[in-house]
């Protein structure tokens, strides 16, 4: 069983990380990873994407024209993504930076004020991880507590003081995918 | 050790380090910069030699002296930069020197883009520098065979004192993977350096590194002792990996980031009840003319597919000796083909095997 | 008669450090001259069991024929950077290139630059005769304005071709440089200035000081169509006066002590 998950937006909204941040949870839990990104010549504020393939199997190709999951952190990224998400799957939308609804009815889509979130929590670059909370609500391939602990695990040391709010980001999002109420 | 989550440039780096790289000599290129960011924290903190070189052509030359004292030396680059390191292949070959290199191939020709490609297969397999020679050039398709072919190239480049390139495209740069890295091993001790290196005329004879044979019946000398040379690789350096082969009607044959591009095709196209399996080459050279042709007095066709116009395709023809047709799916610009665009080829192939002829 | 005693006294012999063999250099080239000079100062100083030398593209790329000791020939201009991975790994050993006009201020120029920029311990013996020698004589960066060469046969035209390049005046602006000088080796005075300098300047590597070179105004009687005296005659008129002799960079750091 292999899951194609697309993560897109622009350059520094952390896209990359997060889908790192899938892999290594995914190593952590001794499943096939791969992690392939988007890399271009700008450093700031350029589209930004990569894809995550999780297996049970060898993975072959790291990249898809179909994936199972879409998670989108700006309007070109939905344009470009969402008529690509295979039918069934997952589409997750940073309603913050995007003022449209998706148009496909096949999908399992939910719209994430995800900057909004992460501002309540303390900073909107903790976006991200808001939306990989949703994702995984959606797409249960790995739970949100493991990729708490993985996160815990890798975080490195002069970042390690952003680690409760990231985990803190997962959860929320994982919980407004599920409908649960949340407090600001 | 256990598995890490590796990026390609990251972890040939690393993997050169610990198969007892003593001095790395390179030049910023995208998409390998990290190789060389890594080697420059790296090598010094172990008390080995890193240098940026002014540029690709001096990276080289470097190599080719450090080579020729007698350590294990690489350098990695990208196709243009490699390019620029043409000359200094040929003389490293022409000296009979070790060295490694790992070329992370982008799309061009030009300046072209920093996305990946095949698109340099001719250039360096089929030797790339002036004068009659061929690398050994190892392709991977993940990275722990990225890790692997590298600790592998450097006993190559000793065994044979030639050149091994390692041969990827950006997306092995770039792809993050879980991996091994094999045990540290020490570099050479310098006393334990080879007896042919540059080392000092210290109670001997002294040592030459060139690779001038003005002469032409000693050149030619040279050359035959080069051929031989090559002969023996030929003989015991073929590698290549099978998957899906048995009672296969069609083949693929594809190597190195195409090739596990088109195992996805091969799985998605036997579950649809095509026998279509995948023959793998990684060494491009030597190439596996030998299995190529077997297979071909196996299967109905052969389908290539690569990131080029059509370059390792020759090769295949070569062996297939027009056996069976030999059809061709190739992106090119730094465009990777889909899984899905390979399966679409795999039943086109198919499908005219049903025509009758 | 009386017998007299007769006394053998040694006074000229071939340095270790070069093979009891003729060379293959034109009668009259100083190429020889400025072999012997830095084969007798590797010999003072000991050092030839410690000694790799790098040959360049030109006339003198089958220097190691000649001198006794660990060689290699690097591709044209790539004799700083061969040179570079050689002292790297190998920072004990003494490591000097030999480099003509042509491979080092043309095909060369970037090597030699970063090799000096970057401080480079090695130890450069540039030989600037004004033109390709191996080639046949054609225009060289160090060609001198109005200077007949086979690929200027109407004389260097600097509107077509530029000018001159003072390469030990060019590196001297170099942080990386200690020791970059210039002499001759036109007169019997003139070459024991030369190997004084080379003997500094691979003092200046001994002590791991940084970039030493030493260029030396040679002679090409057959390319330039003079006779050998002539030609030494010819560096006096026409080549000092483009490239006056000198100290360009001599680093405070490097000793005061005489040199023999």
């Amino acid at each position: 069983m292999q899951t194609e998950i697309i993560i897109a937006g622009f350059g520094g909204q952390g896209v990359l990380f997060a889908g790192q941040l899938l892999a290594y949870t995914a190593l952590d839990n001794d499943l096939h990873v791969t992690w392939f990104p988007s890399y271009g010549p700008e450093m700031r504020g350029g589209t930004a994407h990569c894809t995550v393939i999780v297996s049970d199997e060898e993975i072959g190709s790291p990249i898809v024209r179909n994936p199972r999951a879409a998670v989108v952190m700006n309007l070109p990224s939905l344009d470009k993504y969402e008529p690509l998400v295979r039918e069934g799957g997952v589409l997750v939308v940073n309603s913050s930076l995007v003022d449209r609804n998706p148009d496909r009815k096949d999908l399992s889509a939910i719209m994430i004020p995800a900057n909004e979130v992460g501002e309540e929590i303390g900073d909107k670059r903790l976006a991200n991880l808001v939306m990989v909370g949703a994702l995984l609500q959606r797409l249960p391939v790995l739970t949100v507590e493991a990729v708490g602990q993985s996160l815990r695990k890798h975080i490195p040391e002069h970042r390690r003081n952003l680690l409760e709010a990231n985990i803190e980001a997962l959860k929320r999002g994982h919980a407004l995918a599920a409908g649960e109420a949340v407090s600001a | 050790m256990a598995k890490e989550l590796l990026k390609g440039n990251i972890a040939f780096a690393e993997a050169a380090i610990r198969a007892g790289c003593e001095a790395y000599f390179g030049y910023p290129i995208t998409p390998q910069t990290e190789a060389l960011e890594h080697m420059s924290k790296r090598m010094p903190e172990l008390g080995r030699v890193f240098l940026q070189a002014e540029s690709e052509v001096a990276a080289i030359n470097m190599v080719y002296g450090a080579a020729s004292a007698g350590v294990r030396v690489m350098t990695s680059s990208s196709s243009p930069g490699v390019s620029l390191m043409m000359e200094g292949l040929s003389y490293i070959v022409g000296s009979e020197v070790p060295v490694v290199l790992v070329d992370i191939m982008r799309g061009g020709p030009g300046l072209g883009n920093i996305a990946p490609s095949q698109g340099d297969y001719n250039q360096i397999v089929k030797g790339g520098g002036h004068g009659d020679y061929r690398p050994i050039v190892l392709a991977p398709a993940t990275v722990q065979e990225l890790i692997d072919l590298t600790v592998e190239a450097f006993d190559l480049a000793e065994k044979y004192r030639y050149i091994v390139v390692v041969l990827a495209d950006g997306s092995m740069g770039q792809i993050m993977e879980p991996a091994e890295l094999p045990p540290m091993k020490p570099v050479r001790k310098p006393e334990e350096r080879p007896a042919w290196a540059l080392t000092g005329a210290k109670g001997r004879d002294p040592n030459v590194i060139t690779s001038i044979y003005i002469d032409p019946a000693v050149e030619e000398e040279f050359n035959l002792k080069l051929k031989a040379k090559q002969e023996r690789i030929e003989a015991n350096e073929v590698r290549y990996k099978e998957i899906a082969l048995e009672e296969a009607e069609i083949a693929i044959v594809a190597f190195g980031t195409a090739g596990r591009v088109a195992q996805s095709a091969v799985k998605a196209a036997r579950e649809e009840g095509i026998r279509v399996g995948l023959l793998r080459p990684i060494s491009l050279y030597p190439y596996p003319y030998h299995r190529v042709r077997e297979l071909a007095s196996k299967v109905k066709a052969m389908l290539v597919v690569e990131m080029n116009g059509g370059q390792m395709v020759e090769d295949v023809r070569l062996a297939v000796e027009g056996r069976v047709p030999v059809h061709f799916y190739g992106r090119m610009g730094g465009v990777v083909p889909l899984p899905e665009e390979v399966l679409d080829e795999i039943r086109k192939v198919h499908s005219g095997l049903a025509v009758p002829a | 008669m009386a017998e007299e005693k007769l006394v053998e006294s040694l006074i000229y012999a071939k340095p270790e450090s070069l093979y009891p063999v003729g060379t293959h250099y034109c009668p009259g080239c100083t190429h020889g001259v400025a072999h012997r000079l830095i084969a007798e100062v590797i010999d003072e100083l000991g050092v030839r069991e410690e000694t790799i030398g790098v040959a360049p593209v030109g006339c003198a790329v089958f220097a190691y024929n000649y001198f006794n000791m660990d060689f290699a020939e690097a591709a044209h201009g790539r004799a700083p950077a061969m040179a570079t991975g050689i002292k790297r790994v190998s920072p004990d050993k003494i490591v000097f290139t030999y480099q003509g006009d042509g491979d080092l201020a043309s095909i060369g120029m970037a090597e030699i630059i970063h090799a000096a920029a970057r401080g480079e311990n090695i130890t450069v013996i540039f030989i600037n005769n004004a033109n390709y020698g191996m080639t046949g004589g054609q225009m060289a960066p160090t060609t001198l304005p109005g200077q007949k060469t086979t690929s200027s046969p109407l004389g260097r035209d600097v509107e077509m071709h530029g000018f001159p390049i003072r390469v030990a005046e060019l590196l001297s602006q170099l942080d990386g440089a200690v020791y970059v000088v210039r002499r001759s080796l036109h007169s019997v005075a003139n070459i024991r200035k030369a190997k004084k300098a080379i003997r500094q300047a691979f003092e200046v590597q001994q002590q791991g000081l940084g970039f030493s070179m030493v260029e030396l105004l040679s002679s090409c009687p057959i390319n330039w169509g003079l006779p050998p005296v002539e030609a030494l005659q010819w560096i006096e008129d026409h080549m000092l006066p483009a490239y006056p002799l000198g100290d360009y960079k001599v680093h405070p750091a490097i000793a005061k002590k005489p040199t023999r």
